[in-house]
């Protein structure tokens, strides 16, 4: 058992305050993702967690073992660093074989488990090797190697594919998902790429500005973004958000000379707090592109096309808003064109302006 | 490839007069060492004779024992040696620690404490001398091998703070991190991970103190009579002494800083700010 509670976290750096009061637990055997876009405090969090920060205030629980005042080596973590941090005076062998020298493991078994660690990063020819001699995606597969060595029952990633080039990024997420799923291990990831969050993580906490914005499974952070942050941060291209006025005493709302009806919730929540305006959020894929006007449907002129082999990328520019429209690839969509737009309602999301929370 | 032809003469203009600038401080260096060593090995004949050949006729080791074996050379080859040993253990002990510091932790007063221990080398030798020398006699440290080594760790010490924090500053912090996760103590990551790489830098700090404690003569002159380390014996002898003695003695303290250049090049280059990894 080895689950990661956070509670009531804060670090300050100075007068900065990288890590805000949060409180998160991360389940036995859990693939957590921190995401967050750079300077939002994810690094700092982890290196809490892995004893290379010390807290300001509130506790760091592994298993049920109280760690806030433990030094790293007694927290019984593993971490994998963004720089891959591989010693370079020691071959890939001493490397990945460190974590065990260091917990005292036997000899014979250290060499067991250099051997099956590297068979399992595929770099079972690279032992007898220095660093100065790998490239960098073998690197960071001996800094994988190294960190699952230690058998740890935590494992900390600190954004570790970031310093790989696109290609091959790619080809070691699916691989690091596949070797990951397979461990019993729990492990905290961090990354600023929303697509390595969505794609590996079995929960996803945002941050931004040094607390959680959102925590959840990958698709309703997608589907249901938490604030008007979210929304913008995650999916590419980014959630589109019109202004919408509030009419009909809150049951309806105008958005481009078209009205949409609210849901009860929605309305009780706007009347209790008199607003006149809300967000519109939308998905760029859960808006149809229409040749013709049609109910529920306003205008936009278009103003880039965009083929991406699967679909077209359309940017139009409706009323004052700037909005991306995904189109079947074979549609006839043309720069200058007139277009009209029918939300999917079911798609819909609504956003406080004020709060910038979903509603 | 067409336009290279074209840019070659001018560059190459530029190029030969760097080499020819080069070669001539090379040649100013050089040409001194080369006939103090010649004549290090040559006969008395050969020493006495005008003008002096630039070649060795006839190799000896006559001039040189004749100047080891002068009266208390042996000794003070010794006791310099003593003395630099001492310098130099000292001034990593000390040296070390605050390089590591610096290059590590960010404390009050951390560019004042630089910009402090590099002001002590703007402080002339010759006006610290004379309270110099009263504290020494009052504290019973004159004419002693530790009160030499004493001021040349004072000496050596705010270039072995910054070169050791050069080297620290080299070693990643990452990498220490690292080895503090995979189980290392703070002392153990140290010594398993950022002293192995540190290593080559701090023994070229440490080949600095060695010879700046080994050519040292101003210092060690006042502070001694007696048990005085070799510049300091040869600063007072040499002006009275025969030819020989003086090329043999010459020879003896030009060697280790020779030796110390060839050693620490690279890494005299990377305290000067390039990299060469």
């Amino acid at each position: 058992m080895a689950e990661i509670k956070i509670i009531n976290v804060s670090k300050k750096f100075g007068k900065v305050t990288a890590v805000n009061n949060v409180t998160l637990t991360i389940y036995d055997e859990e693939f957590a993702v921190l995401l967050g876009p750079s300077g939002c405090g994810k690094t700092t969090l982890l290196r809490c967690i892995a004893g290379l920060e010390q807290v300001d205030e509130g506790r760091i629980y592994i298993g049920e073992k109280d760690v806030t005042d433990l030094t790293p080596r007694d927290r019984k973590i593993a971490m994998v660093f963004q720089n891959y941090a591989v010693f370079p005076h020691m071959t890939v062998f001493d490397n990945i074989g460190f974590g065990p020298r260091m917990h005292h493991v036997p000899k014979l078994e250290i060499k067991e488990r250099v051997v099956n660690t590297a068979e399992l990063l595929h770099i079972e020819d690279l032992l007898e090797r220095f660093p100065a001699q790998l490239s960098g995606g073998q690197r960071q597969r001996v800094a994988v190697a190294r960190a699952l060595a230690v058998q740890a029952k935590v494992l900390l990633m600190d954004e570790p594919l970031s310093n790989l080039d696109a290609l091959l990024r790619l080809e070691m997420r699916a691989e690091l998902k596949h070797l990951l799923d397979e461990l019993e291990t729990t492990l905290l990831y961090v990354t600023h790429d929303q697509v390595e969050a969505l794609s590996l993580g079995d929960r996803i906490a945002v941050m931004k500005a040094g607390i959680f914005q959102q925590i959840d499974i990958p698709m309703q952070v997608y589907d249901h973004p938490a604030t008007f942050f979210i929304g913008g941060f995650i999916g590419n291209p980014p959630m589109n958000f019109l202004h919408a006025r509030v009419i009909d005493s809150g049951t309806k709302v105008m958005v481009n000379e078209v009205e949409f009806k609210l849901q009860t919730r929605v309305t009780a929540y706007l009347k209790k707090k008199k607003q006149k305006n809300v967000w519109m959020g939308i998905r760029s894929e859960n808006i149809e592109p229409l040749h013709t006007q049609e109910k529920n449907a306003f205008h936009a002129s278009i103003l880039v096309v965009e083929p991406l082999g699967s679909h077209l990328l359309i940017t139009v520019k409706a009323g004052e808003a700037i909005l991306k429209v995904n189109a079947h690839p074979d549609s006839n969509f043309k720069t200058g064109q007139d277009i009209w737009l029918k939300p999917n309602a079911k798609k819909i999301r609504w956003v406080d302006k004020k709060t910038e929370k979903a509603l | 490839m067409k336009s290279k032809p074209k840019r070659s003469s001018s560059q190459l203009a530029k190029r030969g007069l760097i080499y020819l600038l080069a070669i001539s401080i090379a040649m100013f260096i050089l040409i001194p060492i080369y006939l103090i060593t010649m004549l290090a090995f040559s006969t008395n004949d050969v020493i006495y004779s005008y003008p002096k050949p630039l070649l060795p006729s006839e190799v000896t080791l006559d001039t040189v024992s004749f100047f080891l074996g002068a009266y208390r050379i042996i000794d003070s080859i010794k006791r310099s040696v003593l003395v630099a040993l001492i310098a130099l253990v000292i001034s990593l002990l000390i040296g070390a620690p605050a390089g590591y510091a610096l290059a590590r932790y960010i404390f009050p007063g951390k560019d004042s404490f630089r910009l402090l221990f590099l002001s002590t080398r703007a402080f002339p030798m010759v006006i610290l001398s004379i309270p110099l020398t009263v504290i020494y006699i009052n504290w019973g440290l004159d004419d002693t091998n530790l009160g030499v080594a004493l001021i040349h760790v004072a000496m050596a010490l705010p270039t072995a703070i910054l070169v050791t924090s050069s080297v620290f500053v080299g070693v990643s912090k990452e990498l220490e991190e690292a080895a503090l996760t995979l189980g290392c103590s703070r002392f153990e990551a140290f010594r398993r991970i950022v002293m192995p790489l540190a290593l080559p830098g701090l023994a070229a700090s440490s080949i600095f103190t060695f010879v700046l404690s080994w050519n040292e003569t101003f210092a060690a002159a006042i502070l001694t009579i007696n048990n005085r380390t070799l510049p300091a014996r040869l600063i007072v002898q040499l002006g009275g002494s025969p030819a020989p003695f003086k090329y043999a003695g010459g020879f003896f303290i030009l060697v280790p800083a020779v030796v110390f250049m060839l050693f620490v090049r690279r890494y005299l280059l990377s305290l000067w700010g390039i990299t060469l990894k």
